[in-house]
């Protein structure tokens, strides 16, 4: 049997036998993963909007072109940035983040954040500008106008969640450095893959990544189920 | 005579060309005032002002007595609403998007109103369908009873018969008569169609290049305007 159907096989094995530590490391990937991402979209779709609406904002033409930037930030790059502040000589070494889940959030949210904005932004620019006057004209506030746009832009809007999600699951750089891959405490999926590859367990490895994509699959098929349904209307 | 608006020296730029330049304009209380006038006159940027959806670049807007600028009071905002030149629904249903003027006050919206609405304005069998799937003349028909059910004071209408059939026209016609004489809703109508203005409106003005040509009440405008303009603006010719 080859590596992959070795790798299926373990993976199929892993599930059926609910691994402890497999149980372990999925709970936390998801836990890091869902808490980035709800952080992200707190800040990040209200800014998104406020962004794509204030058409005049002024420095727009600076902050725009900074946003898309941190879209495509290298998360190696943002875990390094991240390290170097929750360290012990880092402004924020005293709360004592770094090599926990904490620090690993922390970082994830830097890269999911500007994704989360642009993406938010751009799907409330393809909005017609004529519908926030018109509901302003209906008696709507400025946060009224903002909350019945997203609505109106929500399959951009869903969109933005899916990149986001796609961008820090799958993500290893910046985990590594700031986890730092502890057994029981810091290790992630994908930071379980380096380690078992390096080892040379590569079905291990390998079925440790179609769980991976298989939970990235399932999420997103969810995902796209709730587009399907708004899109109707 | 109450007075609603009161417009002083109030002109609006873009850049430096000014779209609108009215020295003086005052809109009585529970009146009807057609605008009519040529394409690109102004006359939409002015239901805009009206609307506090724009500031004047100068000048000032009395609204109900009391100077209005810089950040407008969320109530008086309320008490006035635009029927849209080209109403953009929302991606809901119909019924949702009549009622969204109500849900965006906190009032209820589970009441009648809605079903009331839709009914007059010949939409209830709509009510379920997606908005954008709508045809002109019933997309603008809802633009029509999503501004009726908040019970404007003041009603802002924009060309709102443009896509309309005769029958409909009529009963647009009449439910504005109807606002206006139960309600005491004033009216500011832009129209292309001079009978309408003939059919409802208490007085009449013409606008071309951002000015009022002339403004007298409807019968007088029609039969004996004063401005040559009017004159040659009601005869087809082209006024700039
Ligand atoms: N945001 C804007 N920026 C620059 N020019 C504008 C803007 N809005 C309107 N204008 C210009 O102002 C002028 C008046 O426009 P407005 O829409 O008020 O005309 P109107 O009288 O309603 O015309 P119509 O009968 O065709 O609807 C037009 O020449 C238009 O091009
Ligand atoms: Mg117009």
């Amino acid at each position: 049997m080859g590596t992959l159907g070795k790798a299926f096989a373990d993976a199929f094995g892993l599930l059926w036998n609910l691994d402890p530590s497999l149980v372990e490391t999925v709970a936390l990937t998801l836990q890091v993963t869902l808490a980035a991402l709800v952080i992200a979209l707190l800040i990040g779709v209200p800014l998104g909007a406020g962004v794509g609406l204030a058409r005049r904002l002024p420095g727009r033409w600076l902050l725009v072109p900074l946003i898309y930037t941190g879209m495509g930030l290298p998360p190696v790059v943002v875990g390094l940035f991240t390290y170097l502040i929750l360290s012990n000589q880092g402004p924020l070494g005293g709360l004592g983040w770094l090599f926990t889940p904490v620090g690993m959030i922390v970082a994830q949210t830097i890269i999911a954040l500007p994704l989360v904005v642009g993406l938010t932004m751009a799907a409330v620019q393809g909005i017609d500008p004529s519908l926030p006057v018109q509901m302003l004209s209906l008696g709507a506030t400025r946060r009224q106008v903002a909350g019945v746009t997203l609505l109106e832009a929500r399959v951009g809007v869903t969109a933005a969640v899916v990149a986001a999600y796609g961008a820090i699951i799958s993500e290893v750089g910046a985990v590594m450095l700031v986890g730092g891959n502890i057994e029981g405490e810091t290790r992630v999926l994908t930071t379980a893959i380096v380690l078992e590859t390096r080892r040379g367990n590569f079905a291990l490895a390998l079925a440790l990544g179609i769980i991976l994509l298989g939970i990235a699959f399932l999420t997103n098929f969810a995902f796209h189920r709730l587009q399907v349904r708004q899109g109707v209307r | 005579m109450n007075t609603a608006y009161r417009l002083d020296d109030v002109r609006h730029c873009y850049g430096d060309r000014c779209v609108v330049d009215v020295p003086a304009l005052e809109i009585a209380t529970g009146e009807i005032l057609a605008i009519i006038g040529p394409s690109g006159a102004g006359k939409s940027t002015l239901l805009r002002l009206l609307d506090f959806l724009e500031s004047p670049t100068d000048g000032a807007i009395t609204y109900a007595g009391d100077v209005v600028d810089g950040d407008v009071p969320l109530a008086i905002r309320r008490d006035v609403t635009t029927v849209f030149q080209r109403p953009m629904l929302l991606r809901r249903s119909v019924a949702a998007n009549v009622r969204i003027g109500r849900k965006l006050r906190g009032l209820d919206t589970k009441g009648g109103d809605t079903e009331r609405w839709l009914e007059r304005l010949g939409l209830t069998e709509l009510a379920d369908a997606p908005a954008r799937t709508l045809s002109a003349g019933e997309a603008q028909r809802v633009a029509f009873a999503r501004a009726l059910i908040v019970e404007p004071s003041v009603l802002l209408l924009d060309e709102p018969t443009g896509n309309l059939d005769p029958y409909n026209v009529g009963l647009l016609e009449d439910i504005v008569r109807a606002e206006n004489a139960d309600r005491g809703t004033t009216v500011v109508l832009v129209t292309h169609d001079e009978f309408q203005a003939r059919r409802i409106a208490n007085r009449t003005a013409l606008m071309a290049s951002g000015s009022i040509v002339e403004l007298a009440d409807t019968e007088a405008f029609f039969t004996a305007p004063e401005d040559p303009r009017t004159a040659a603006f009601l005869e087809g010719d082209l006024l700039y």
